[in-house]
């Protein structure tokens, strides 16, 4: 298939990995960090850790959407949705998020009228085929997902649509790196940059890592090669010594982002004071709401909404997690209290989530098959 | 449902809580079992051992996965307090449901092997006996519809029990509004597929609901055959060292009524492979004694079949992504749609556990017919981590390929 296979050829992948272990110095551990829930998934779906050296680690990092919602805000949502004459619309990842009271998925089934949608438009037309009804979209997502709702909001705008609102639950990237950055608890070497936020928002913001932290950062595409090849970027910035901001996904993302997709952002929605993370706690300046000039779309200002905090379950280490400083395997309950099927933590819902795409795809000791293939010739 | 207050939700609080004392419970023991184990072994070869008791930092993940392995064989609970649409998607949540609560319900040893058909003593006859429900939506789609549907599905039900489908029931459950040019249509694709299969519907039921209290249109079908060869079939019986072969390209069938149901805004050139198999697996079982079983990819795809087989017959199951034929436009569009076709369903295609002696005549039997031109083999059965199925992808890496849990979720960036 075109555009897809020539990404991921592994003859190519061979030569890449060779060039990666050529890098390596002898005796030094490599932390790298993948900021997106994207490459976690890809790195597990397509076993890329094979082609990695033992000495270097790559860390999943807190860009999933799904895995940052704190339970409060899920239980917010509930309460949202089994208001009278409400139809609650989401992504199909949220489905599965549990709140302290169950997920979306239980409350569809004991009767709430929650549907699954593909983008924020499918809510805006199902608000123009249940007049009497108010509609609320769940809007999750980091800056990429951002301005399809803030589009969204425009054109219910444009159009007058007086009974469909959005629940914005919007957060940014580079609070969040920030955050992990200047935790004392973990040592990265670099960064591999969120290929898609950064269409958005383009690589300037990722400046203050390299420069500021002394970290490099790489900006990176979705598919296989494209990882490899950004850990080789970091490595060879490693190797000399240098700090700078990489785009190896020049064929997507604009160094300077994408400013018709940020106007709109900008227009329909400003930053929050402070914002809690699931496992990362506050932080400030980390997420968006609707503003003032679009506050009859804010399901926030339409409803009365609770705005209830909730603890972690304590057996719940997704934070540690998060910020990479708990490898999946690592967490107490991890694959047996915790599972896809039952997950207590956020990072065990999302396919992008570093446990459930570690529990689904590499559920394997990597020492063990690599010591496999070697005796077996 | 009233102005609810956060927490009445009548969902799955409290087995949070639930869970964790139970694995707080498995934990303890497991240390204690340790300490007297460790105990033991000092007293007889404390050398070797004592170096155990400490496990470097390595094996500390193997620990956990073993760990996480023993939970996995725990005897299944359905911890939701009502079914949700996870349990109908093929997937853990189905297989928890059939072994917890029915299997549970009606235990006996013609059910027990969970095989697509039963196998029955009937005098002096051994006959299949299945049944199935169909409730697709939309009704029709590219490559058939409803009707052809439930007489294929319910034929390779029969046929991959090695049986000779012979006689089928049909019952109709209509939603009152029910255009009756559709029902004729649907009859008429049912009798068409039936005899394109050799079979004959011989008896059924019909219920008419209230509008609303259903859509449009389910059936549900049974099917009898007959089991005339000697060769036993069962997943169970897989052995290390077989082949596990496809029959034809994965996914068509489940991409196809995603593109139908248009609410993607995708259009794909892909049609259902809805498809009676009898023809094919009695060339086949004619050919190839040597086959262990056979089973149709329906819901949940080949990689719920893999891992039925790693899971019944307690081996491991290796398979290259490289060698699974998949149309070119079911990969795009499960590309796009962040779908693993290996995880979508078939109405046409079966996956055979072949003794590896007898790989070659496999082949040239499903070859040899239309429905199995492109069958290939897509890996083999072996010794290492039973119960589990690994996956050489495309790109050079390893993978495991799980049950799925609920329904596929698009991925949303």
């Amino acid at each position: 298939m075109r555009f897809v296979d020539e990404f991921r050829d592994a003859q190519k992948a061979h030569a890449l990995a060779a060039k990666i272990a050529a890098l390596c110095e002898p005796g030094r551990q490599y932390k790298l960090m993948e900021v997106c829930g994207g490459h976690t998934h890809t790195i597990y779906k397509h076993g890329l850790e094979d082609y990695l050296p033992e000495s270097i680690t790559l860390v999943h990092g807190p860009g999933c959407p799904v895995c940052v919602i704190p339970m409060g805000r899920v239980d917010d949502a509930m309460h949202l949705a089994s208001q009278p004459d409400v139809i609650m619309t989401s992504f199909g990842d949220m489905m599965r998020v549990p709140g302290s009271g169950g997920s979306f998925f239980d409350a569809k089934a004991a009767g709430t009228d929650i549907r699954m949608v593909y983008s924020p438009l499918d809510s805006l037309k199902i608000a123009r085929s249940n007049p009497d009804k108010q509609v609320v979209f769940m809007a999750i997502g980091f800056e990429t997902t951002a301005p399809s709702t803030a589009m969204t909001i425009l054109r219910a705008a444009a159009e007058g649509i007086g009974n469909f609102s959005v629940f914005c639950n919007h957060v940014t990237i580079i609070p969040a790196i920030k955050a992990i950055l200047d935790s004392p608890d973990l040592r990265l070497d670099g960064f591999l940059g969120p290929g898609h936020v950064s269409t958005v928002i383009g690589c300037r913001p990722y400046e203050f890592i390299a420069r500021d932290y002394g970290k490099p950062v790489v900006v990176a595409g979705f598919e296989p090669l494209d990882i490899l090849q950004s850990i080789y970027m970091l490595m060879l910035q490693l190797a000399e010594g240098r700090s700078v901001v990489e785009n190896q996904y020049t064929r997507v993302v604009p160094w300077n982002g994408n400013l018709v997709a940020l106007k709109a952002i900008g227009e329909t929605m400003e930053l929050r004071p402070y914002f809690e993370w699931r496992g990362l706690g506050f932080i400030s300046h980390s997420a968006l709401r609707v503003r003032e000039k679009y506050a009859a779309f804010d399901a926030e200002r339409h409803f009365d909404v609770p705005g209830v905090r909730v603890a972690d379950p304590k057996a719940c280490q997704c934070g540690e997690v998060l910020k990479g400083v708990l490898k999946p395997w690592e967490c107490k309950v991890f694959g047996t209290a915790c599972t896809p099927e039952t997950p207590i933590g956020t990072c065990m819902v999302s396919p992008e989530g570093a446990c459930a795409a570690y529990y689904n795809y590499g559920r394997m000791n990597r020492r063990r098959v690599r010591e496999a293939e070697v005796s077996t010739p | 449902m009233t102005a609810g207050r956060v927490g009445q939700q009548p969902g799955n609080a409290g087995w949070v809580e639930q869970a964790l004392r139970e694995h707080e419970e498995a934990e303890r023991r497991e240390s204690e079992a340790a300490r007297a184990r460790d105990h033991s072994h000092g007293e007889l070869s404390g050398a070797t051992e004592a170096a155990g008791r400490r496990p470097p930092a390595g094996d500390r993940e193997q620990q956990v996965l073993d760990r996480i392995d023993r939970a996995r064989r725990r005897r299944p609970r359905v911890r939701e307090e009502r079914i949700t649409m996870a349990h109908g998607a093929g997937g853990k949540a189905t297989r928890t449901l059939i072994e917890a609560i029915f299997l549970d319900a009606f235990r006996n040893p013609m059910l027990e092997p969970l095989e697509d058909a039963a196998a029955l003593q009937a005098g002096a006859s051994r006959v299949a006996l299945t049944t199935d429900s169909y409730v697709v939506s939309p009704l029709f789609f590219p490559g058939g519809d409803i009707g052809d549907l439930a007489v294929n599905g319910t034929v390779n039900d029969l046929s991959v029990a090695g049986a000779t489908p012979l006689y089928l029931s049909a019952g109709f459950i209509l939603e009152e509004g029910f255009p009756v040019a559709d029902l004729t249509q649907i009859t008429t694709s049912m009798r068409a597929a039936a005899a394109a299969a050799g079979v004959y519907v011989v008896t059924g039921d019909t219920k008419v609901v209230q509008k609303g209290k259903a859509d449009g249109c389910y059936i549900n079908t049974a099917g009898v055959g007959l089991i005339e060869r000697e060769t036993e079939l069962g997943v169970a019986r897989a052995r290390p060292g077989d082949a596990i072969i496809v029959s034809g390209p994965v996914g068509d069938h489940g991409v196809t009524i995603m593109l139908a149901r248009g609410e993607l805004d995708i259009e794909a050139d892909v049609e259902s492979d809805t498809a009676p198999l009898n023809g094919l697996v009695a060339g086949l079982l004619d050919a190839a004694p040597g086959v262990r079983a056979l089973r149709d990819a329906t819901r949940g795809g080949v990689a719920t079949i893999l891992n039925e087989i790693a899971t019944s017959a307690e081996v491991g199951v290796e398979v290259s992504e490289d060698d699974i034929p998949v149309r070119d436009e079911v990969r795009g569009a499960a590309e796009l749609l962040g779908i693993d076709p290996m995880y979508v369903a078939c109405e046409g295609r079966l996956v055979a556990v072949v003794d590896d002696a007898d790989t070659g005549r496999a082949l040239d039997a499903l070859r040899a017919h239309p429905l199995g031109e492109q069958a290939a083999v897509i890996g083999h059965v072996t010794d290492d981590s039973p119960g589990v199925v690994r996956l050489k992808t495309a790109f050079g890496g390893t993978r495991i390929v799980d049950l799925l849990v609920g329904d596929p979720l698009p991925r949303i960036c």
